[in-house]
């Protein structure tokens, strides 16, 4: 009984006693929420219009974080820096495509799956080879971003919201914005779309396979930046992150592997229930539950919801 | 000239339905046995055989259990070195409180705790498919590798975390633990890499195998001949994770002699993983060379610098390591998607028809 | 390869499957509505209409892979509401496909000798020691295959993985596939779809042959009308999930309704 009551009421009377820090722990959640989010977004980009699971997702929100720190270390003006970074990340793209995509076009989704792994590894060794492996500090102040927090008070308690965080939020929410109207609205937009569809009817209407992957690799090398500041900013910039980074694939599962508010929705949804259960029930079984909760999430969703949130019932033809 | 099947005539059904065929390949795989039976342990030194050859076959006996879930059944998971922990753990705890039955009669039933583990988090494979099952086995990895961590009873209260292997005898001669010969410990591994093997080489040549690849290549149509889906997916779950839990065991008690839970991390899937893929998905002899040439190669590598004279330091040679098997990685499924099977295969048709070209 | 059995209640002639009333939806789409024939034993069974008729909706109900909002199918006498695939395949149902559903991973002879997988009965401990009465049994199906094999004129490519083949010996493996589960309905899925005159020749040849010396009864959807009207004994005609006639080729070769669905009627 007392398990039960552990499990079921006592979570939501600490809830209810305690506003303040209910509201504190939605509020990290959410914030680490956009984070995830912005990772999925990378996935979905690549995923929309290549159908590439691109596993490197994670590792290029870690080198594109590197090589900013790493270049305003060696010297470079920080803004003058940003732009260099988006400079390797369009290289970055250019490599891929030209070295890996284009060579394996028309081969198994799972194989183009391997190769971004392979993509993964070398990034991995690339980045520790040129930037070493120590963790490093964003350089956060350079970049005219917000410090500090700002704090509210609430239900008798204080709240306290990193102004950091509340940047991340925003930017996320002009990024989703700008990439709605991106492939909504723009003729690249329509093909990319096109080329999610059919690789081979995309090709048959003229549409360049090879210039859309850059530029959906570009783009998504470019979240991938914005991740990797916004998460560097938080803590600090390192490989531990990859790791982190398979937190989206939950995510994915929950929004969608196409569906950009999906990934955004997704993502709010899996850091909030990380934090809670971590918060609320993560003592009952002696904490660290966030390193597998989220997977378990998306785990009970797929078993009701096998297509995801806004996923069309799949009606399967033979 | 030497590798032709012509003239031999197979007479029976039995042998044209044989695993080896042709009369060569019977040769050449008594040739292969008899040197990983007495030339290896005769040639090599303590170290190639604990550093390089039981690795290696602990990592192909993990390559064939996923590659029988992955390769065979198309059921991509990325919980392998969960699957293989719960071998190691439950092995240890067998032993430390049985410790008069016999190690190895332990490390099969290792293998079956992991199997019913493996069951139950294959029971989504029902609903799920694709990558959507990958994220369902990432959820066991994470969470059994919290349990190693969490749950203090599986590594018996150490206060350092980590489990470390008590000595075992077979015969008399101690097996595992600190005082035992990489020759014995060699020995049991390969012996029981060689009856797994076989066993899943039965298996995937019967009626079980052939389900697995039904509903690998068209799940419709096999359930349209009367193949249940779920427990043809379980059973291979089942077969699968029983695999990866001796491999787990092995791992540990025949080759590190003592782990952390850190062993098991999401790596060491992704690791095997590379194995079944650069190997050849639905081989098991690609297993093999998958294994030999992902574990092997960054040896090679660390050794290759100081062997030519170069002075670089070590964490620079690391690095390299990582970009070169990345890029590896990619140009293996750039020239040979198919895996190194395949290319055995290409290998031997070209032998068949030698010296002339076609 | 021996016929099917003929003790399973049903003489020839007798119905040996009865679709009543049945209506199917995908949400607001109706894809079957409110159609009713039967199948004799040993007949070939001819189902047309235009595209989008619903002919291979009503195919996947009666093996069980959709199941339709209302109606019934009674089989071998034996009436059943929901019905799993495998359950539609035990009962003896197998089927081709439109587009071949082949395993393309596997030999010819290894997706023949998947269908026989229903048949084989030993259990996991002989097949890991393949050895005794796996082996035996493994060698009793596998003199089954080869006499489909030899049935279906495919010796040649007995060991060649199914997905190298072209698209009309693909097709007569998976009649060969069906073929190997003894089944006492066999529902072909245009089977001469996208073959040149020769191989559709063959294709005839090779129904025609299952129906007369097996006995299997067989239910088809076809294009070709040539095709459907020298093969089959009776024909049901769908349009837009309805059934707008049913009856022997020639009567409905001259059915109004049949003719408008075809050549369209000015409006």
């Amino acid at each position: 009984m007392d398990i039960l009551y552990s499990i079921f009421i006592d979570p939501f009377v600490q809830m209810g006693s305690a506003p303040d820090l209910l509201v504190q722990t939605l509020w990290e959640g959410l914030v680490s929420g956009v984070l995830y989010a912005l990772i999925a977004l990378g996935f979905v980009l690549i995923f929309k219009a290549s159908g590439v699971f691109n596993f490197a997702q994670g590792i290029m929100v870690v080198f594109a974080a590197l090589t900013l720190v790493g270049l305003y270390e060696a010297g470079v003006p920080a803004i003058l820096a940003l732009i260099l970074t988006i400079a390797v990340m369009f290289l970055l793209a250019v490599g891929v495509e030209r070295l890996v995509l284009r060579p394996l076009v028309n081969q198994p989704d799972i194989i183009l799956f391997m190769a971004t792994f392979g993509l993964t590894y070398f990034l991995i060794g690339f980045g520790e080879l040129v930037f070493g492996g120590n963790p490093k500090v964003m350089i956060t102040d350079e970049l005219y971003l917000p410090r500090g927090s700002v704090e509210f008070e609430m239900f008798g308690g204080f709240v306290s919201l990193q102004k950091i965080d509340i940047t991340a939020a925003i930017i996320a929410s002009v990024m989703v914005a700008a990439l709605a109207v991106f492939f909504q609205k723009t003729r690249i937009g329509r093909a990319l779309r096109a080329v999610a569809d059919s690789h081979k009817a995309a090709l048959s209407v003229g549409i360049s396979l090879n210039q859309i992957w850059i530029i959906v690799w570009f783009t998504a090398g470019i979240v991938a930046l914005a991740t990797g500041i916004m998460w560097g900013a938080r803590s600090e910039v390192s490989f531990a992150l990859q790791i982190i980074a398979l937190k989206a694939l939950p995510v994915l599962i929950l929004g969608g592997f196409t569906s950009v508010p999906g990934a955004i929705v997704g993502g709010l949804i899996i850091g909030v229930g990380e934090k809670l259960g971590e918060f609320y029930w993560g003592p009952l079984v002696g904490s660290g539950i966030e390193s597998w909760l989220a997977y378990v999430i998306a785990l009970g969703f797929l078993l009701f919801r096998p297509q995801g949130l806004f996923g069309e019932r799949i009606i399967e033809r033979i | 000239m030497f590798y032709r099947e012509a003239g031999q005539f197979k007479t029976n059904y039995a042998a044209d339905m044989a695993v080896f065929p042709i009369l060569q390949d019977k040769i050449g795989i008594a040739i292969i046995l008899a040197l990983a039976l007495v030339v290896i342990p005769l040639v090599g030194n303590a170290f190639f055989l604990s550093v390089v050859m039981i690795p290696f076959l602990v990592f192909a006996l993990a390559s064939i259990g996923l590659n029988l879930l992955t390769g065979y059944t198309g059921l991509l998971s990325l919980g392998t070195a969960g699957f293989m922990g719960v071998g190691a753990f439950a092995c240890y705890k067998l032993t430390t409180i049985f410790p008069e039955v016999n190690i190895i009669v332990w490390i099969f039933a290792s293998g079956l705790f992991s199997a019913a583990v493996g069951v139950f988090f294959g029971l989504p494979s029902l609903r799920i498919k694709g990558f959507y099952l990958a994220v369902a086995t990432l959820a066991a990895q994470f969470f059994l590798q919290w349990c190693f961590i969490r749950i203090p009873w599986l590594y018996n209260y150490n206060v350092s975390g980590a489990i470390e292997v008590p000595t075992r005898t077979l015969f008399g001669i101690p097996v595992t633990g600190p005082n035992a010969s990489p020759e014995m410990r060699y020995y049991v591994v390969l012996g029981l890499v060689i009856l797994l093997t076989w066993i899943a080489s039965n298996l995937v040549h019967g009626r079980i195998g052939r389900s697995w690849m039904a509903v690998r290549d068209m799940d419709i149509a096999a359930e349209l001949m009367g193949i249940k889906l779920l427990p043809t997916k379980l059973l291979a779950f089942a077969v699968s994770s029983f695999y990866c839990g001796v491999a787990g065991a092995l791992m540990v008690f025949l080759w590190y002699g003592g782990a952390e839970p850190e062993v098991f991390s999401i790596n060491q899937s992704f690791l095997i993983l590379f194995m079944v893929i650069i190997g050849g998905l639905g081989s098991l002899i690609g297993s093999f060379f998958g294994a030999a040439l992902i574990y092997i190669l960054p040896i090679v590598l660390r050794g290759a610098p100081s062997l030519v004279g170069l002075d670089i330091g070590a964490a620079t040679v690391e690095h390299l390591t990582f970009m070169i098997v990345g890029a590896l990685i990619i140009v293996f499924l750039i020239v040979e998607p198919h895996g190194l099977a395949r290319l055995w295969q290409t290998g031997k048709q070209k032998l068949r028809v030698w010296p002339f070209p076609y | 390869m021996r016929a099917p059995d003929m003790n399973a209640g049903v003489a020839a002639g007798d119905v040996l499957l009865a679709v009543e009333n049945v209506s199917l939806r995908f949400g607001g789409v109706k894809a079957i509505t409110d159609v009713s024939f039967d199948i004799r034993k040993g007949e070939i069974r001819a189902i047309i209409g235009p595209n989008g008729a619903g002919k291979t909706s009503m195919l996947n109900v009666i093996n069980g892979f959709y199941h339709p909002q209302e109606g019934r199918i009674t089989f071998k006498g034996k009436t059943r509401s929901r019905m799993r695939p495998h359950e539609a395949a035990r009962q003896g149902i197998a089927r081709t496909f439109q587009n071949v559903a082949l395993f393309k991973g596997m030999t010819t002879l290894d997706n023949i000798m998947a269908g026989r997988t229903l048949k084989m009965k030993r259990g996991f401990f002989w097949q890991m020691l393949r050895h005794g009465p796996a082996l035996a049994e493994e060698i009793e199906h596998r003199r089954v295959v080869e006499e489909i094999i030899d049935f279906l004129e495919i010796e040649a490519i007995r060991k060649v993985p199914v997905g190298r083949l072209p698209y009309g010996l693909q097709k007569r493996v998976e009649l060969g596939r069906a073929l190997a589960m003894e089944p006492d309905l066999l529902l072909l899925d245009e089977p001469m779809a996208g073959m040149n005159l020769e191989e559709k020749e063959d294709m005839c040849r090779f129904i025609l042959d299952v129906n007369s010396q097996f006995g299997t009864t067989i239910a088809l959807i076809e294009h070709d009308m040539g095709v459907v009207m020298d093969l089959s004994d009776r024909v049901v005609v769908l349009e837009y999930g309805r059934k707008i006639a049913d009856g022997v080729p020639d009567e409905v070769k001259k059915n109004q309704a049949v003719i408008d669905a075809y050549l369209g009627v000015p409006h």
